[in-house]
């Protein structure tokens, strides 16, 4: 795994690369620390403050104090900071339980302010709920469903190509021609049509592990054809033919000598597919086929986001999953250009 | 002969492609190889020198097309007729190889170490100190710093040292048969004289057959009992290395002893081989 490590260093020697590493990693750390950053649950409500506001911040007395608002126009959902009011920001204080990690019990968030009063650092939506903590706890799900469905993807893409590479001949056209039809047929339906196959045998709470099998399933295909041609190549490296002349068995072979030598070329591919996953996902949910209410995902929020009267009045913080998931697919986008770059040098610009 | 020879191969056919196109690699050849004898088998690139090799333990790609006929007796095997278990078992265990490029024939993902003891697990599991046993082999092929050199990777190592690792290997399964193909033509002259005669000491000390392909006569004379020359396909001539090298009968084999550049003679141009001459 040492040229996994090689890859990762060159990555982060090159300012664009650190750049996006540690964009993505804080993104990752938000999404795991979503509990304590988000001062209020997902399905907190406060019906009547619906579509309020970001709240702006002030200063008072040398502390953090957010800015009360009052509703001008009960139709409208229009909002106007009150004059001199104003609700001090408590951090690390008590609030609502959760638990770290799944398994430790804690209460402290990063920050909260008195309860007779809101903070909303990106608005509400339509029932008064938190847009920024939302969003936090939407990122779980979104990021998560690309790492878990690229994990599945390999799994499968690999055993299948690395097999269909490795034997050849017949078993590799048979292998090649299946995956061919699981290609031809057009993935948007495929995903729709399984979604509502498995949807009976589902509850809602399982349906986040059902939406990434099913991406699974339709992503593995294009992977499985990548990773046969690399095996092809590394089949016929002497390498791999004196361990078959030393008597090691084929299972030990494709593990042991074929998976190592491509795991440079993995990396990429798994960055560079991760996108389509975050991006079916939010789809799905887009279409009412994914994550349900009240969980948050960002494709949920953002068909939340189709309302007329939200481009009508100018509420703009509706649309931060959108500019979520655009900042989450470029990073992982150009993160997999720059592995790319790396790994195959043949198809650098820049050598630097 | 009193006792039955190590590796006796009849009448052995091998082919290429399918109906419309087939090659015939080797066109029905036998030989013997005895207990401790080394052979040298000579001939130029597409004789079939290596794929009768790698055909002894069936190492042909299935995805070639390759159809193998004849009978290939290992003691008492024919290992033309076995599973794939018991193939394995023979591959490395009693025949082992050394192939022409040292640099690709090792992992580059791997440490010489984690090489040699994977050979180790193969086809000696009996061995309870791996490390004490490669160190034992690295120091028996002439390597200086074994321990040091069990930790490196590949690329570490120059290209004799890498052709030492890889013969440490072959030897760590201790085999009855040692396959060389071509183990010296990617090596600098000096380094071919090391490994020859590294090959020389490692034989009779561990009573081991060498069977060594190589297209060089130089490097058979003195090292090889016996020579096998093969053209197109076929073995034309087969004997013990001094008098086949003194006395060629077959025209072939004579064009390919003119084809060594003799010191102190005076040459315009090297010789080649007149094919004409020899197929008439």
């Amino acid at each position: 795994m040492s040229r996994i490590r090689e890859v990762i260093v060159a990555v982060w020697d090159r300012k664009s690369g650190r750049a996006l590493l540690i964009l993505l990693l804080a993104l990752y750390v938000c999404a795991i620390a979503a509990p304590f950053i988000a001062p209020y649950e997902t399905s907190t409500q406060e019906l009547g403050k619906a579509f309020h506001p970001p709240t702006s911040l002030t200063f008072s007395e040398g502390r953090l104090a957010v800015r009360i608002y009052q509703q001008t126009n009960k139709d409208l959902n229009l909002f106007e900071p009150i004059e001199g009011k104003i609700a001090p920001i408590h951090f690390f204080s008590r609030g609502y339980e959760y638990k770290i990690l799944g398994i430790l019990p804690w209460d402290r968030h990063l920050f909260t302010v008195d309860e007779a009063h809101r903070i909303y650092l990106l608005g509400s939506d339509s029932t008064g709920r938190d847009v920024f903590s939302r969003l936090l706890y939407g990122s779980q799900i979104s990021l998560s469903i690309g790492l878990i469905g690229i994990s599945i993807t390999l799994f499968f893409g690999f055993i299948v190509g690395a097999v269909a590479g490795f034997y050849g001949g017949k078993t590799d056209f048979v292998i090649m021609r299946l995956v061919e039809i699981l290609m031809a047929i057009p993935g948007l339906y495929l995903l729709l049509a399984l979604r509502s196959a498995l949807a009976p045998y589902f509850s809602s709470t399982k349906m986040y592990l059902v939406i990434v099998i099913i991406l699974a399933l339709i992503g593995w295909a294009g992977t499985s054809r990548m990773i046969r041609g690399m095996a092809l190549s590394i089949r016929n490296r002497p390498f791999v033919q004196a361990s078959e002349a030393m008597g090691q068995s084929t299972t030990v072979i494709l593990f042991r000598h074929i998976l190592p030598n491509l795991s440079s070329y993995l990396l990429v591919a798994a960055t560079l597919s991760i996108p389509g996953y975050i991006l079916g996902e939010a789809a799905l949910s887009f279409l009412g086929l994914g994550i349900t209410e009240p969980d948050a995902s960002w494709g949920l929020m953002l068909s939340q986001a189709q309302e007329a009267r939200i481009l009508m009045l100018n509420f703009w913080w509706m649309l931060t999953p959108g500019v979520a998931i655009f900042i989450t697919v470029m990073a992982f986008n150009l993160l997999g250009d720059i592995l790319r770059d790396i790994v195959d040098p043949k198809f650098g610009i820049n050598k630097s | 002969m009193s006792n039955k020879p190590l590796l006796n191969v009849k009448d052995l056919h091998i082919s290429f492609g399918q109906v419309n196109s087939i090659s015939h690699a080797v066109q029905g050849i036998s030989f013997k190889i005895e207990k401790g004898e080394t052979v040298a088998v000579v001939g130029e690139s597409g004789s079939g020198k290596s794929v009768t090799a790698m055909a002894l333990t069936r190492l042909l790609p299935e995805s070639a097309h390759c159809k193998i006929t004849g009978c290939i007796q290992l003691e008492e095997q024919d290992t033309l007729a076995l599973e794939a278990d018991a193939l394995r078992e023979i591959r490395g265990g009693k025949i082992a190889y050394i192939f022409q490029e040292p640099s690709t024939s090792l992992n580059p993902v791997y440490t010489i170490g984690f090489q040699i003891k994977e050979a180790l697990d193969l086809h000696r599991p009996e061995v309870t100190d791996q490390q004490a046993e490669a160190e034992r082999l690295l120091d028996a092929v002439g390597i200086k710093d074994p321990r040091q050199t069990l930790n490196d990777y590949p690329h570490q190592l120059s290209g004799g040292m890498q052709q030492r690792a890889m013969i440490a290997m072959a030897l760590a399964c201790q085999p009855k048969l040692l396959v060389a193909d071509e183990p010296t033509t990617a090596l600098d002259v000096t380094i071919q004289a090391q490994i020859i005669e590294l090959l020389k000491k490692l034989k009779s000390e561990q009573e081991m057959s060498i069977m060594l392909i190589t297209h060089n006569f130089g490097i058979v004379t003195g090292f090889a009992d016996r020579v096998i020359v093969m053209f197109r396909g076929n073995i034309v001539e087969s004997g013990p290395t001094d008098e086949v090298l003194k006395n060629p009968q077959h025209p072939y084999t004579q064009a390919l002893i003119d084809c060594i550049p003799k010191l102190g003679k005076k040459q315009d141009r090297l010789t080649t081989i007149d094919y004409e001459k020899i197929t008439g």
